[in-house]
């Protein structure tokens, strides 16, 4: 039966993580934009351990009679939706809830899932010579002995200052193409991997974006994620490849929800902002019969509800097991975009003050940036869209 | 309290309707579409296997010849979404029934529905219209210039009415106006003195029978004001219905574009193979993708009882602007072949820009 409401269940994980947003995030947000390089901020300790001590992605799914689930990946919108309602940069801070942790709850063996599941796990895929194009990657993991020995440099690596150990990309044969690369788990504090600088960058500012360099760093044979065998033949290694980025179907939800939350917030100060000023935009005359101000409101709230309800469709379908790599992208794109816009809009809506540092809109402006960015580019998302739609192969449209 | 599932699957009865529909779009309604365009004016037997489905049936009571079935938004949205595909003019000169049909269902007491519904109590098309849209550039629906003034037991209408479909055949229509400071609807019969409907030819929607409606003291008993009257859901219903409408001819704009970029060759090589093209064809789905789910969540809400009015009006918004890019974006895919009448292209882009005119019709 078609609802596209929330149930109670997840409605009540929303209003635990509003709480957090409103309670714990919001009042540092300032604070720890203007410092921007420092360690995990105090504050988001207790937060740490109290998501510790939540069971981590196994929480029981609520289906109905028809076997139709609301489960794990809508759970995680609801969550990350309302955390980067309070800040975006805090939220991705939480020591945890890295991106190398999804990669290793998603392919990892129970060992390594017991050993690291439940640190601090980094993510490192962009170099300097491939950022979209991670295919191109060229670290090279190299097995000497019961030893994989690898090098090279990575960059743009979310929590590669902080994290416990980091999820390191490398290639075991370049001229093999995707289906040499494999993803490698390294503790933080091994001598081989050193951290080369944090990068300072227009907003996302608390959380720290690191280069690392990797230079003959050693790791035990067992450190390999997913299996260490080069596929034979060309079906199968795209297959493999595919495998590594279906996680993305995945987590590409997850991220257009940050721009959910993001562009929330920003509608709401507006209109507490326009309130104030006497703009009451209430839904009450024909869109072209409103005010400038109230019409760009009005399409500012339809594309959020738009990717919203896109980001949850995505979800939903990973939640019942539907294959929903399209409309992963899908939702990535117009929620990136759409955050973007709507931060940026609502600056402008507000002038001066939109535009001052008396109110968080230049902040969520400058953090919304990235979201169209990281998890795969607007423009990738269209290709895969495009892809899709089309029938066309990596090769046939580029 | 265990509140229902978040949830975007068809039950059986939806899932086996939306079959039957596209099969009517693809044998027959899309294919008659550009003729009937030409021609300005519907085919009869295409608005009869629409009023076959029996959608102005469903909620009327089996005593006046219905099947009694509770009002469904959402199957009336779903509905108009498929025959929207087929041709918007079709589907709006056949569904704008089914919307007079459920204002009488929602707004009127059981005298005024047994008064007015049994004659379109039919399986073949038997229109009536809501009238609610002015002639002229800024409408708003709450400040109607058509005004009713009380005398004695009766109301005299004045004013005039556009965008109705078929009103030259119309059994009866649900005029909207101004009436004690307040907005009231009547019924009004056709064939009512001073009533007078011409035909108005408009951008598209050529195969609507669209007309205006001249009423001049037009004298309607005081039991034919529709004593529930909602402006506002009579207004956002229609949002809804609207939507699905162009949702449907959406889809169809990107279906028929993508065999055509992958088929059609420039440089040595299918236009979709390069990105401006590509990703022009990746953004209209996206865009569907976002103006079904919000006009799907309206529709479930206005089902389930719940609050609808700024979904709708959401929906609405992001429908007549998204709708018209996906319009003029499939003309532009096609190049000089989009802008020949030989293909639908121009005709849905015709038909797509009456989503910001069109206020009252197909109320779901």
């Amino acid at each position: 039966m078609i609802n596209l409401e929330i149930p109670a269940k997840l409605e009540q994980v929303h209003q635990m993580a509003q709480q957090l947003a409103s309670g714990v995030f919001r009042p540092i947000s300032r604070k720890y934009d203007a410092i921007e390089h420092c360690e995990t901020p105090e504050e988001l300790k207790p937060v740490a351990q109290m998501m510790a001590a939540m069971p981590r992605g196994s929480g029981k799914s609520s289906g109905n009679d028809d076997g139709v689930k609301n489960g794990s990946n809508m759970t995680g919108i609801m969550a990350v939706e309302a955390m980067c309602w309070g800040d975006v940069g805090l939220m991705l801070s939480i020591p945890g809830s890295g991106l190398g942790n999804a990669a290793i709850m998603a392919v990892g063996t129970p060992e390594q899932k017991e050993a690291y599941g439940k640190l601090y796990c980094a993510m490192a895929i962009t170099e300097p010579g491939a950022g979209s194009d991670s295919a191109a990657i060229s670290t090279t993991a190299v097995l000497d002995g019961d030893e994989w020995v690898l090098n090279g440099e990575k960059i743009y690596c979310t929590g590669g200052q902080r994290c416990d150990a980091v999820v390191v990309w490398a290639t075991l044969d370049k001229s093999l193409g995707k289906a040499a690369i494999k993803s490698f788990i390294i503790p933080r504090s091994n001598p081989g991997m050193s951290l080369v600088r944090v990068e300072d960058k227009m907003g996302l500012r608390v959380s720290d974006t690191a280069a690392l360099s990797l230079n003959d760093c050693r790791i035990p044979k067992d450190h390999v994620l997913g299996s260490a065998e080069i596929a034979d033949t060309e079906a199968a290694r795209k297959k493999a490849f595919g495998g590594v980025m279906q996680t993305f179907d995945n987590t590409r939800p997850q991220v257009a929800a940050m721009a959910l939350g993001v562009a929330r917030a920003a509608l709401e100060i507006t209109r507490e902002i326009y309130e104030k000023e006497g703009v009451a935009a209430d839904f009450s005359k024909q869109p072209y019969n409103s005010t400038a101000r109230e019409l760009e409101l009005y399409r500012l709230e339809a594309d959020l509800e738009a990717a919203r309800l896109m980001t949850l469709k995505a979800a939903w379908m990973a939640d019942n097991g539907q294959p929903n790599s399209k409309e992963a992208s899908m939702c990535k794109a117009k929620a990136g975009r759409m955050g973007n816009q709507v931060t940026l809009k609502c600056v402008a809506l507000c002038g001066e003050l939109g535009y001052s540092e008396r109110t968080l809109l230049e902040k969520l402006a400058r953090d919304s940036k990235i979201i169209d960015i990281f998890e795969g580019t607007q423009q990738i998302q269209q290709l895969i869209v495009a892809r899709h739609l089309l029938g066309l192969s990596s090769k046939e449209l580029k | 309290m265990a509140t229902p599932l978040f949830d975007l699957t068809l039950t059986e009865e939806q899932r086996i309707t939306r079959e039957s529909m596209q099969r009517l779009v693809r044998e027959s309604l899309g294919p008659q579409a550009r003729e009937a365009d030409e021609a300005g004016k519907p085919v009869r037997e295409l608005l009869d296997a629409i009023s076959g489905f029996g959608l102005s049936l469903m909620p009327m009571p089996e005593a006046l010849g219905g099947v009694g079935m509770p009002r469904s938004p959402l199957s009336n949205a779903l509905a108009a979404e498929d025959l929207g595909q087929g041709d918007m003019s079709h589907a709006l000169a056949a569904l704008q029934s089914v919307g007079a049909v459920n204002a009488l269902m929602d707004f009127g007491n059981a005298d005024q529905q047994e008064r007015w519904l049994p004659e379109l109590a039919s399986e073949t098309c038997c229109p009536a219209a809501i009238a609610l849209a002015e002639p002229g550039a800024t409408f708003e629906p709450a400040r109607p210039a058509c005004e009713a003034e009380r005398e004695g037991s009766d109301y005299r209408l004045t004013g005039r009415k556009a965008l109705v479909p078929m009103g030259a055949e119309c059994a009866w229509f649900v005029v909207v106006a101004r009436c004690d400071g307040e907005i009231g609807a009547f019924v009004v019969p056709r064939d009512a003195g001073g009533l007078s409907v011409t035909a108005e030819s408009y951008m598209g929607l050529r195969a609507a029978g669209m007309t205006t409606l001249s009423l001049e003291a037009v004298r309607v008993p005081a039991s034919d004001r529709l004593t529930h009257f909602d402006l506002d859901r009579l207004v956002d219903l229609s949002r809804i219905g609207l939507c699905a409408l162009a949702v449907g001819c959406c889809q169809a704009v990107l279906d028929y574009a993508i065999p055509y970029v992958n088929e059609r060759k420039a440089f040595g090589e299918p236009i979709a193979r390069r990105q401006s093209v590509a990703f022009m064809v990746a953004d209209m789905a996206i865009e569907i993708e976002g103006m079904r789910l919000m006009m799907l969540r309206a529709a479930s809400r206005a089902e389930q009882g719940l609050p609808f009015h700024r979904e709708a009006y959401l929906a609405h918004l992001q429908c007549m602007e998204k709708a018209m890019e996906i319009g003029t974006n499939g003309i532009q895919l096609f190049g000089g072949a989009g802008f020949v009448r030989d293909y639908p292209l121009e005709m849905w882009y015709r038909n797509l820009r009456s989503l910001a005119a069109l206020h009252g019709s197909l109320m779901v």
